[in-house]
């Protein structure tokens, strides 16, 4: 075998905008030595002597590798000069999405047949640093920017390997794990090693199964359990039944939990979901909930004919450790959960909200074993713009938290929407008999072990230990496997039931359909990416791009007609056998049978203890502002208030041409919409609004409240885009540190509860939710990091017609300024005691008598087209947006702030600019519909702040008449874009 | 097939995405519209008879993977250059949206040959990185000026979102630029709102050379641009509608009916 190498280079130094981007990261990074930044791609060719010579090398390189206008080539390397070499090339077994692609062009170019592949190609990228760098300047750069350890091997000179490495061929050996004879302490020993992360009484309920069974366990067997029974896959924590107690506070650690094992005022939830979130939705029983919470996506329909879905993921242990590919795959997954709904659905939107720690932490602060924060912001946000973009999904809406304690686990959610006929909303089942049918990706060695790995706390050393957790994903490969199920679906659909390989791969996916008719999988058939993978790992990788059909065999040949076509992979590799047990074969042999039964009702439900204490909080002291006007601008310009456009614009949120409300608003296209609304079926006005709530600053203070402020936050937005509050319904995303901690999972019943009471009140249903409950960190010094109690509320909604949607922009001078909703001392938790570094105590409380009733009267006064603007006051209260709504439509306001309705306890202009009271809305009236909306608000808290000016100055007078701001809006907005401007 | 009806072909592969709004668009138009997979194509060049128009649309054709449009644009030079050639040797059109557009240019198609050059000197121009090197999604405003480019009067102006990460027009050298100017295959150039020449970013939003967002070739009727007419063809795609006193005019559309007009009025197909 013959290994070219091809270097591609920018024709002209000066034009190389990856160079001059690492370059102005490298400045970020405080290393000012590097002056110049030279960027060029590396392809490696592999190919017989005969078929790779050395003129069809230069071919390759001139014709294909290279832009003639822009490029040039060198075959071998070029020297680096004075400068500072690092390459970076993907380790052995990784994903390489641009060789695969070259493999295939290079077949076309050579008129090679595309398979088998005849010359192989490896990528890489070079970079050549200059200045007076030291060797541990430049490795710190190579670390931190250029490379990521889990998934590249940096080298400081050029990489030419004599041959690609192979995967060794794998010999068949059957391999059973002795268990029955083990103690408690082998036996956890054993879940350590293996990584299978059971706990003893799930490792000794195991036990006892095999010892009823007499005989020793597969690895295939102890792996299916594990991955069925990882908290990531079952909830079990949600799921199980829970001795709860609430303690006031002042009570020491002790007496608590004394009175908690004395049983006080106990309750005992039998399933903390079922009881709580499924419940409320159970009793709304609303006619246009379609599918709810028994398949991967929630359905509600949108009309006679069309139904949507969404589902939110959360994926964020793969992207602690490689940002860029973790969360590609996590919104590749969720978009794989849609396709799999009901009988097949189309994705329409995505949604995507994150949590990070502050991007200025200065490197010193970061713990070791973490990377940067600004870094996992880079990279989250180019994974998600890389996977979403390529699939030709809009993504629409999103936030970006910013708190410490994410530093050590970076919150990434990913959101889904999908359309589907309304007749295929039900989940449908495997029926006997059906084949098995595997289409999409090939399964490699990637992503073992991400489902029990994602459950378990996470320390410094796991970024070495779980490398082979971390997923790359090709989106190019799921949006083939997609036209060709849709296809698949227009024509039947030809499959009997549809579900994705996530967490768990083959064995949760195969495990999961073929719960109720029992399964035979030929392991040996499932095509591989390399060799080497023995029949355990094939069966439990987390290779992406996957999915199962479960066929007729009458029309199994037809699927794999239509695959064909596409260049899509499909393969039969079993069959739903009507046996009630899962049987596994590799070559033949039986490496595996388990009842079914055992797999899905197995699992032992110990009880869980959880107490909540009502923490003792400091109360806050904060001085009145003496300049109002600077205190706006910082507040503005904190990161989680700031203008997030650097991420939107790296975003298609316009591909499939449906996004009618979109995320950046105004003639300018800076204001923060409320929601998007998409319009998905061409020639109907009706529209589907999209939204989030999230409140994680408010946990540390009261988790019910949290929770239901993060509600009425999802439904304001709503309401404030033209939505319809009684067709709204909600997600819930928990991400919370370990539950095993009592505290933990008090707080997490407190939510759970606040759950069921806002949805009942709002009648907004969940109608899908997911977990992540051990989001800490241990540093090497054994620091405990927990991140804060988050709670991600999605919000979906029904716009019944999108031509009356409205939104958050000033529209004209001489429009009145409304606010709707009683502002009260709500400065707990409020983005202005950030500020000043404080929390207090006085936490914003939703009242669920009266918020649903402003909901709907708000959507009323808005469906009845007579408001020009509504803006959702959330982060930084009134103040921000006001002028949030003012600099989006280039215009300024004259504001007095006697005009704001409030108790009797607000007494100062600070609270009335910056508190944070949920159910406000904040509406722009033109004077003509003045009269009648001031009648329609009868019996509501409302009052008259002012009106628009075309003078774009933000004017207010204090409660004492004092003119306390006087400021041109756009100054606001330039500190408002400033923060996260990248 | 009816003879009065103009009809188009989509050609789509692995990665295309912008296919369904592309379809939307002729079919508005007025035109007939078929999808058709590379594979399909391949099988059966033939079936390019039945059409008047052949569309690229948008999207990541093979994940844009080694360079945008070029491996699409590899299979058309090896797979389909003589039925191409004959295609528009028939008086037919081709439009390339972004990611069309790429595909095109790295096919040689556009600018295509030109009398300023040999015959085979086609890659004269590229669309490369955007300068901010980043994927971009904004709303620019254009304006035509090509007399020659049978898909759009000139003068007119356009707003249009553009979403792109390799949208930066970049020739050669300077040759390039005057010979497409002096044969008028410039269609579109970003301008700034008051309509006068886009200097920087955003007005310019990816840093192409000459402000160029769309050329056609020396026949006027291959048209390639960044933009996507298709994602404006309803008032209330417009990215601010809701604060406008009259419902706005869609400007992509009328690059469609255009065409279609153009197909019935030279190809003799009646209405």
């Amino acid at each position: 075998m013959a290994v070219y190498r091809i270097e591609i280079h920018p024709q002209n130094p000066a034009d190389d905008p990856a160079g001059t981007a690492v370059l102005a990261e490298i400045r970020q990074l405080g290393i000012a030595e590097v002056h110049g930044v030279q960027t060029a791609r590396i392809f490696l060719l592999q190919g017989s002597p005969e078929i790779l010579t050395h003129a069809q090398v230069h071919k390759i390189a001139l014709q294909l590798l290279a832009d003639p206008v822009t490029e040039r080539v060198v075959v071998g390397h070029e020297t680096a000069g004075a400068g500072r070499l690092v390459e970076v090339h993907l380790k052995p077994g990784v994903m390489d999405p641009v060789a695969a692609s070259a493999e295939m062009a290079i077949a076309d170019l050579l008129d090679l047949p595309r398979q088998p592949v005849a010359i192989q190609v490896r990528t890489g990228r070079r970079y050549v640093l200059s200045g007076h760098l030291t060797p541990e300047t430049s490795t710190q750069i190579s670390r931190r920017l250029l490379a990521n350890d889990s998934i590249e091997q940096i080298h400081e000179t050029a990489f030419t390997p004599a041959e690609f490495p192979q995967g060794k061929a794998y010999e068949f050996r059957r391999v059973e794990v002795p268990i029955r004879n083990l103690t408690d302490d082998q036996l956890q020993q054993l879940s350590r090693r293996g990584h299978l992360f059971l706990d003893l009484a799930e490792m000794k309920a195991i036990q006892e199964h095999f010892r009823t069974l007499d005989r020793e366990p597969t690895d295939a067997e102890l792996e299916t359990l594990a991955q069925t029974w990882s908290e990531h896959c079952v909830h079990k924590t949600l799921k199980a039944q829970v001795h709860f107690s609430h303690h006031p506070a002042g009570l020491n650690e002790d007496d608590v939990h004394e009175h908690h094992a004395a049983g006080d005022q106990m309750e005992v939830i039998d399933n903390l979901v079922k009881s709580t979130i499924f419940r409320a939705t159970k009793e709304l029983d609303l006619p246009w909930t379609l599918s709810v919470f028994k398949d991967n996506a929630g359905v509600i329909a949108l009309d006679d004919q069309w139904a949507v879905c969404m589902k939110v993921e959360t994926h964020n242990r793969p992207s602690a450790i490689e940002p860029y590919g973790g969360a590609a795959t996590g919104i590749g997954g969720c978009i794989r959960d849609v396709i799999a709904t009901g009988g097949g659905a189309r994705p329409i939107a995505s949604t995507d909200i994150f949590c990070f720690a502050d991007p200025s932490t200065p490197n010193e602060q970061v713990p070791a074993g973490v990377l940067h924060p600004r870094r996992i912001a880079q990279r989250v946000v180019a994974g998600v713009r890389d996977y979403g973009n390529r699939m030709g999904i809009p993504t629409v809406n999103g936030a970006v938290y910013f708190d410490q304690r994410y530093i050590g686990n970076p919150l990434v959610f990913c959101g889904s929407v999908g359309l589907l006929p309304r007749h295929l909303a039900d989940k449908r089942n495997a029926q006997a008999g059906d084949r098995i049918i595997l289409i999409g990706g090939r399964t490699g060695r990637d992503g073992i072990h991400g489902a029990t790995f994602s459950s378990d706390v996470i320390t410094d050393k796991h970024g070495d230990e779980f490398s082979h957790a971390v997923q790359i994903g090709n989106a190019i490969t799921e949006k083939k496997m997609l036209d060709v199920i849709l296809q698949a679906r227009e024509s039947g659909p030809l499959y009997n039931a549809i579900t994705d390989c996530g967490a768990g791969g083959l064995s949760s996916a195969i495990g999961e359909m073929g719960s109720q008719t029992g399964a035979t999988v030929e392991l040996d058939k499932v095509p591989l990416k390399y060799d080497g993978l023995n029949y355990a790992e094939i069966w439990i990788s987390e290779a992406q791009e996957r999915i199962v059909l479960s066929v007729a065999p009458e029309n199994a040949a037809g699927i794999l007609e239509l695959a064909a076509a596409e260049d899509v992979e499909a393969t039969d590799i079993g069959l739903f056998d009507g046996s009630g047990k899962l049987t596994l074969r590799y070559q033949g042999q039986t490496v595996g049978c388990m009842d079914m039964e055992f797999i899905h009702d197995g699992l032992p439900s110990p009880i869980r203890q959880a107490v909540w204490q009502e923490p003792v909080l400091p109360k806050a002291v904060v001085a009145e502002p003496t300049d109002y006007a600077a205190t706006l601008s910082r507040l503005l310009a904190m990161p989680t208030l700031a203008s997030k456009h650097w991420i939107i614009r790296q975003y298609d949120h316009e591909v499939q041409g449906a996004t009618i409300v979109k995320p950046l608003i105004g003639p300018g296209g800076d204001g923060p919409g409320d929601a998007a609304v998409i319009a998905p079926v061409p020639g109907s006005s009706r529209g589907v609004a999209l939204a989030n709530g999230c409140q994680p600053r408010l946990g540390d203070l009261d988790p019910y409240q949290m929770t239901l402020s993060g509600m009425d936050e999802a439904i304001r937005n709503i309401v404030c885009v033209g939505g319809d509050p009684e067709t709204t319904a909600l997600l819930d995303n928990f991400c919370w540190p370990k539950c095993s901690d009592r505290m933990h999972l008090g707080a997490l019943v407190r939510a759970c509860q606040a759950c069921y009471d806002g949805a009942m009140a709002f009648r907004t249903p969940f109608i899908s939710g997911k977990d992540s409950l051990s989001n800490e960190f241990i540093t090497d010094e054994g620091k405990r990091i927990c991140i804060p109690y988050t709670l991600l509320i999605s919000a979906i909604s029904i716009v019944p017609d999108v031509s009356r949607c409205i939104t958050m922009d000033a529209k004209a001078a001489g429009n009145y300024l409304l606010l709707v909703g009683q502002t009260h001392r709500h400065m707990g938790g409020s983005w202005y005691y950030a500020l000043h570094n404080q929390n207090g105590r006085s936490i914003p409380s939703v009242d669920l008598a009266t918020a649903p009733g402003v909901h709907k009267k708000i959507a009323g006064l808005i469906a009845a087209g007579l408001v020009a603007s509504a803006h959702d006051p959330s982060e930084g209260g009134l103040a921000v947006a006001l002028v949030e709504m003012l600099f989006a439509g280039r215009l300024g306001a004259e504001i007095d702030l006697t005009g704001v309705p409030h108790d009797n306890e607000v007494d100062r202009d600070d609270i009335l600019l910056f508190s944070e009271s949920p159910t406000r809305y904040l509406l722009e009236i033109k004077p003509e519909h003045l009269d009648d909306v001031l009648r329609r608000l009868r019996g509501l808290a409302f009052g008259i702040l002012g009106r628009v000016t075309h003078e774009p100055n933000l004017v207010v007078q204090s409660i004492g008449g004092k003119e306390i701001i006087n400021a041109s809006v756009d100054e606001f907005r330039r500190a408002w874009c400033h923060t996260l401007d990248w | 097939m009816e003879s009065s009806t103009v009809r188009v072909l989509l050609l789509r592969t692995a990665g295309t995405n912008c296919d369904r709004e592309l379809a939307l668009a002729f079919q508005r138009a007025g035109a007939a519209v078929d999808v058709v997979h590379i594979n399909r194509l391949l099988a059966a060049p033939g079936q390019l008879g039945d059409y008047h128009i052949l569309g690229f649309p948008g999207g990541f054709s093979y994940g844009d993977d080694i360079a945008s449009g070029k491996i699409l644009a590899n299979q058309l030079v090896h797979h389909l250059r003589s039925p191409l050639q004959q295609w528009v040797r028939d008086g037919k059109m081709i439009l390339g949206i972004c990611n069309g557009f790429q595909v095109l240019v790295k096919a040689g198609m556009l600018p295509g040959p030109m009398p300023q050059f040999d015959a085979s000197d086609i890659f004269t121009a590229t669309l490369t990185h955007n300068a901010q090197a980043r994927f971009e999604d904004r709303w620019v405003h254009l304006k035509s000026q090509s007399s020659l480019c049978k898909w759009l009067e000139p003068g007119i102006s356009m707003l249009l979102p553009i979403a792109h990460g390799e949208g930066r027009f970049t020739v050669r050298d300077a040759a390039v630029t005057e010979a497409l100017e002096a044969n008028d295959q410039i269609v579109f150039r970003y301008v700034s709102e008051d309509g006068t020449p886009a200097k920087d970013f955003p007005d310019n939003p990816n840093g192409s050379a000459g402000a160029i967002a769309g050329i056609c070739d020396i026949t006027g009727r291959i048209l390639g641009l960044m933009p996507h007419p298709e994602r404006f063809i309803e008032s209330m795609q417009h990215p601010y509608w809701s604060r406008l006193a009259a419902t706005a005019t869609p400007d992509g559309l009328q690059l469609f009916e255009n065409a279609v007009k153009y197909i019935h009025q030279s190809m003799a197909v009646s209405v």
